[in-house]
């Protein structure tokens, strides 16, 4: 595990350096996979235990709403308060459903988790005070005390970002490995033995799909405030698609690969709706396809491979 | 006066639903497939309605034709599509997890929602002439539009159909025992691939006569789709997927449950379907017809 | 001898079946008892509402003096007893090491989210089990590649991790091919040795019931119809009758 995660710190290092030549085409889809990133990472997280949320657009919604609000209202311009603050407003909605949804499996969790992120959609759309459905401007916030100056802007929230990835990163990773991160697998596999074993597979789930929720909600204020705009199509099904897309093009395995796949599908997007401006989602759609039908573990088994006692379980 | 107009609106959006459900819930109950990409054969047959009556009408048919090209989208739109994604697509995943195949229709949704954006144009098109065939009904100071009865007719003739087709005929039978186990039926002799292709080809032709039938009610355009899924979903889940009765009662529900929002506080419209969803389910986890589950250990 | 398990007038219908009819047991420390009886008699709907897995219709379930009828499962587990599977319910993807180690990582009283499920006493504590169960060359197998017999093993060996009183074998020699029901009963009867557990099997094997049970209970449409030494109740008329046929 050690090794894992000083190799993950050295790539982000190597990252941070590199995109200080990067060009501006490149460096937003990394920013973008970088925050979203950190979304489908809690997907990946419900995953291992089986379970997959389709509507994590709610929290990633809730999130970068907070964040906003908080920035505008209540006149709180640094970055490193607004992001965690709208990770933990995130898991705070997250916290009363939890047990609710916990006792759902499958398409009946996919589904309730939907329709909870639609209901917030709705409520946005309709919320005038919010912006309704254009939703309304984020002024770029600072970092530390120290104002971003327009030309390092782009820079500024990469590194951002970058740095919450690997705070986070970390402690999943560390999840992953511990004991509760074993038994997650096991649910997956067999529910019932869990259960026979001593363990409430029921409170893990909830737990799990708070901790979800936090780390949408701190992708999603970093989206936020990076895009400098956030509206009610955050909170949209269809944003949630992508986030799973992502995640099952990642796989469960290996929390490095979960950046790589959103990388790869914000490249992706871009390059469709630059070619192809009408027929993106026809793209998007094709592109799923075939990662579902080649890569059905994802892109995380590419290196992970069918080590046992593997560390970077 | 207020609870009759709720009624009679409830029950028209109950059955323009329940066409819509029940082939998902078909689907789901042969197949074990959630569908995404249902709304979008929905969608292709409102377009290919329009397309039709405007040919008709264009060919100087009387107007009650344009029933028979409403009929005729459904059919033509299930006879391409079905196989086609039934076949060409679906059967490459087969065995795979339920919530993987969720992602591939989730994948042909958005395949589809751009195939019927080139085919016919991000325009709206309006086909209202079938609309006022069947003219208007009056109840006392309430005047209703003949044609939203004639599709509850149209829902009850499915709903029945359907029923019908699956408790009543040897065919059926087949099919009932496929859904309860394909592996014991496949070892019985039955033919579950061609099972399957005609359940898909019947869920299809529902969502597609769904779509066929409300064009002339509204403006067919692009986003047609998402609209259906999300509500069509909250119906089979409420109703439990698999159970045609299901998605009868849980139409009737949802269809009730909004006009009740639309005509009392219209802002709440999504919501009050998701309230009736969340109030069933805290009752009956799995929907209101559940599945009986057989022993584990 | 202290009383551990103790029914008193269990009953449980599943519509026109009776499952369970007035089961009265009482299980003492240091037994070995197998429970006997055709398909569809009650073994197993026995097993499952002690465990927690059913709720009786009526009736009560004791365990260590304390009322256990209601409590789902994972609390039964945590009582005391502990339960393998007439099909093995393991962990199909994950090594036989991991299997054991999710057992163990279970039966702390908190699951870590830090602690390394790979930590050194861990990885010991499943060592030394596999061994005993002679799992221990399988180690790093996916137990989807491994053959019934051993994913019995393993299903038993996971049961002990949590050093239960009392421990419940539904059918462990089923499935098992007839050269090798011995030495896998050896096997687990070496391994239960030193654990001071109270055994309850239930076996189809009569061989198996004779040589390794010191009581026999028998089951007949949901009602206990014997309960005695394997010799006595092989002997029983009704036995004969209902479950093992007459003996010549």
């Amino acid at each position: 595990m050690f090794r894992t995660i000083s190799l993950g710190m050295v790539s982000i290092a190597v990252i941070a350096l590199a995109s200080i030549w990067s060009p501006k085409w490149l460096l937003f889809p990394a920013t973008m996979a970088a925050s979203h990133g950190i979304v489908t990472l809690g997907i990946v997280l419900m995953m291992r235990s089986g379970v997959v949320s389709f509507g994590q657009g709610m929290v990633f919604a809730s999130g970068a709403y907070c964040a906003a609000l908080l920035a505008k209202h209540a006149g709180i311009n640094d970055a490193l308060v607004l992001v965690p603050a709208g990770g933990l407003a995130s898991a705070l909605l997250a916290l009363p459903f939890a047990p609710l949804l916990a006792r759902y499996r499958a398409i009946f969790f996919a589904m309730l988790t939907l329709s909870l992120s639609m209901v917030l959609y709705g409520i946005l759309v309709k919320t005038e005070t919010l912006g309704g459905s254009d939703g309304f401007n984020v002024a770029r916030p600072q970092i530390l005390g120290m104002e971003l100056p327009p030309d390092m802007a782009n820079l500024g929230m990469f590194w951002l970002s970058l740095a919450f990835v690997g705070a986070l990163s970390i402690m999943m990773r560390i999840y992953f490995d511990s004991s509760r991160g074993l038994v997650a697998l096991a649910i997956r596999e067999n529910e019932l033995r869990v259960e026979y074993l001593g363990s409430s597979v029921q409170r893990m789930i909830g737990t799990d799909f708070v901790v979800a929720a936090f780390l949408a909600g701190i992708g999603g204020a970093l989206t936020g405030l990076t895009l400098g705009h956030i509206e009610p199509n955050f909170s949209y099904w269809t944003t949630s698609g992508e986030l799973v897309f992502a995640a099952i093009l990642a796989g469960h395995h290996s929390v490095a690969a979960v950046y790589l796949a959103s990388f790869v599908l914000e490249l992706v997007r871009s390059f469709s709706a630059l070619y192809f401006p009408n027929t993106w989602q026809l793209a998007l759609g094709l592109f799923l396809l075939i990662v579902i039908r080649f890569l059905p573990q994802g892109l995380g088994s590419l290196w992970i491979g069918n080590r046992q006692r593997s560390d970077k379980r | 006066m207020l609870a009759l107009t709720i009624l009679v609106d409830g029950i028209t959006y109950a059955s323009w639903l329940f066409v819509v459900a029940l082939g998902l819930t078909l689907v789901f109950g042969v197949l074990k497939i959630l569908n995404i990409a249902h709304g979008s054969f929905y969608a292709v047959g409102a377009y290919a309605a329009a397309s039709l009556v405007s040919w008709f009408g264009s060919m100087g048919l009387a107007p009650e034709w344009s029933l028979i090209a409403l009929l005729m989208a459904g059919v033509a739109t299930a006879a391409i599509l079905a196989p086609l994604t039934e076949r060409g697509l679906l059967r490459v995943f087969y065995g795979r997890d339920e919530v993987l195949l969720v992602l591939v229709t989730y994948a042909l949704f958005l395949i589809l929602e751009d195939v019927t954006k080139l085919i016919w144009g991000a325009n709206p098109f309006y086909v209202t002439e079938p609309y006022g065939l069947f003219g208007n009904l009056s109840f006392g100071p309430l005047s209703y539009v003949g044609y939203d009865l004639m599709l509850i007719v149209l829902a009850a003739v499915c709903g029945a159909a359907v029923w019908w087709g699956l408790n009543r005929t040897r065919s059926g039978k087949v099919v009932l025992a496929v859904i309860h186990n394909p592996e014991i039926a496949s070892s019985m002799g039955v033919n579950v691939s061609k099972v399957y292709t005609v359940a898909f080809l019947i869920g299809v032709f529902l969502a597609a006569l769904g779509g066929a039938f409300t064009a002339p009610m509204i403006s067919v355009q692009p986003g047609l789709s998402v609209g259906v899924i999300i509500v069509s979903f909250a119906v089979v889940i409420i109703g439990g997927l698999g159970s045609i009765e299901g998605a009868a009662i849980g139409a009737l529900i949802v269809g009730l449950a909004r006009a009740l929002a639309v005509h009392t506080w219209p802002a709440a419209e999504l919501f009050s379907i998701y309230v009736a969803m969340a109030i069933v389910l805290v009752f009956r986890p799995e929907g209101l017809f559940q599945r009986v589950q057989a022993r584990k250990i | 001898m202290s009383q551990l398990l103790h029914t008193k007038g269990l009953r449980k219908s599943f519509g026109a079946v009776t499952a369970a009819d007035d089961v009265s047991i009482t299980i003492t420390s240091n037994e070995r008892v197998s429970l006997i009886g055709s398909n569809g008699a009650g073994k197993t709907t026995f097993a499952n509402m002690v465990t927690g897995y059913l709720k009786p219709d009526a009736g009560s379930i004791e365990f260590l003096g304390k009322d256990i009828s209601k409590l789902s499962p994972r609390e039964v587990t945590k009582q005391g007893i502990a339960r393998s599977f007439q099909i093995p319910q393991v962990f199909l993807q994950l090594s036989v090491l991991d299997n054991m180690l999710v057992a163990i990582a279970c039966s702390q009283s908190e699951l870590s989210f830090t602690r390394s499920s790979h930590r050194a006493e861990a990885i010991d504590s499943a060592t030394r089990l596999l061994e005993r169960f002679a799992l221990h060359a399988y180690c790093d197998r996916k137990v989807v590649e491994m053959p019934g017999g051993m994913r019995k093993l393993l299903d038993i060996a996971m049961a002990l991790t949590a050093t239960p009183k009392l421990l419940l074998l539904d059918e462990p020699t089923s499935g098992v091919s007839v050269d090798e029901k011995f030495p896998m009963m050896d096997t687990v009867s070496a391994a239960l040795e030193s654990e001071g557990v109270s055994v309850l099997f239930v076996e189809h094997d009569m061989e198996i019931v004779q040589r390794y049970s010191k009581r026999v209970i028998a089951f007949y449409s949901g009602r206990v119809i014997a309960d005695a030494s394997p010799a006595d109740v092989l002997a029983d008329e009704q036995v004969q009758l209902y479950v093992t046929g007459r003996r010549k």
